[in-house]
């Protein structure tokens, strides 16, 4: 492998890295809170700069299958909690503001009881999401970075092509933000459901051993999958009449979710 | 102790949500293709299998509970 085809294959590789990560920013960041966002990015990368810092080399030794069990793990029950209630409102079974009001005064709680951990953050859930997708993915580019450029013998190489693949993407999440911006609430919310659910059962897969049929080309087809099968769901659900108590408040969907708060 | 209280039932809700059929599910699920996985068999199949009939019946049980109010 020449320098170019070591620079062009890391920075495709690095990519689609940061491509999932982006994925998981613009999600909690559009539907939820974006300072809270950036700071967990922020903060992701900056833990993420200390331990390849402190480890150097050594960080390949770090255990990524936990790493993804784990994290894929929470993505994927946050994605079903977030997916269930889009379902339910897009279907008129669930009131559009009930949830925004509990999550607010479970949050309000919280924070009074332990405001530790969370000065200076104003969503914690969107800090965490973003922290876990980035420092996840962050791994793994570091990893790619060092057993393509130690293999190559030139890891500064390495180094530059990841570092213009995460520049790149970057930029392309800068650009579409403001287009996302105006997609419809909880049409919004129910892309985000589908896209930590699909996230969650990839990486949450692969850390539990299993190996999907195409690797990383498993994503395309697992997110329509879940999307489809979600508004499947909502479909069959809006045929139910709602309880007398929800049609009071909530909007029965005609098509696709376009109103409620989410979690 | 309600301070304590309310930080565990911060995460709680934080972590299983509303329903914790769906994270206990999650996690058998889990298991499940571990052990799938570490038998030398296919696994990655069984996750989305898994996925959508959690979705499915906590749809359900949501359902069924607003209306019986």
């Amino acid at each position: 492998m020449n320098s170019a085809a070591l620079f062009i294959t890391v920075f495709l590789a690095c990519a689609v890295e940061a491509v999932e990560a982006l994925t998981i920013v613009l999600a909690a960041g559009t539907s939820r809170d974006w300072r809270s966002t950036l700071q967990g990015a922020g903060a992701a990368l900056v833990v993420l700069a200390a331990v390849i810092a402190v480890l150097g080399p050594a960080v390949a030794l770090i255990p990524l299958g936990g790493l993804r069990l784990v994290v894929g793990g929470l993505l994927l029950v946050f994605g079903l909690q977030w997916l269930r209630k889009a379902v339910l409102r897009a279907s008129g079974h669930k009131a559009l503001h009930d949830e925004e009001a509990a999550f607010a005064k479970e949050t309000a709680a919280a924070r009074t009881a332990a405001t530790g951990g969370r000065v200076g953050v104003p969503d914690w859930y969107s800090f965490t999401l973003s922290f876990k997708g980035v420092f996840l993915e962050g791994l793994e580019v570091a990893f790619i970075v060092l057993t393509f450029g130690d293999n190559q013998h030139d890891i500064p190489l390495a180094a530059l092509g990841a570092a213009a693949a995460v520049l790149v993407v970057t930029g392309i999440g800068v650009a579409v933000r403001a287009p996302l911006a105006r997609v419809p609430e909880n049409t919004l919310k129910f892309a985000v459901g589908t896209m930590l659910t699909s996230f969650g059962v990839f990486w949450a897969g692969e850390g539990a051993g299993a190996h999907w049929p195409g690797s990383d080309g498993a994503l395309l087809v697992l997110v329509p999958a879940v999307a489809l099968f979600a508004l499947g769901c909502a479909a069959v659900l809006r045929r139910t009449p709602p309880s007398t108590e929800t049609t009071a408040t909530a909007t029965t969907a005609t098509a696709a979710p376009v109103q409620g708060g989410l979690r | 102790m309600t301070a304590i209280r309310s930080f565990l039932l911060f995460w709680y809700d934080f972590v299983v949500g509303d329903d914790w059929r769906v994270a206990a599910g999650v996690v058998v699920a889990l298991g499940a293709t571990a052990g799938l996985a570490h038998a030398g068999l296919p696994a990655w199949w069984l996750l989305p299998v898994a996925v959508a009939g959690l979705l499915a019946l906590s749809l359900r049980r949501a359902v069924s509970v607003a209306r019986r109010g």
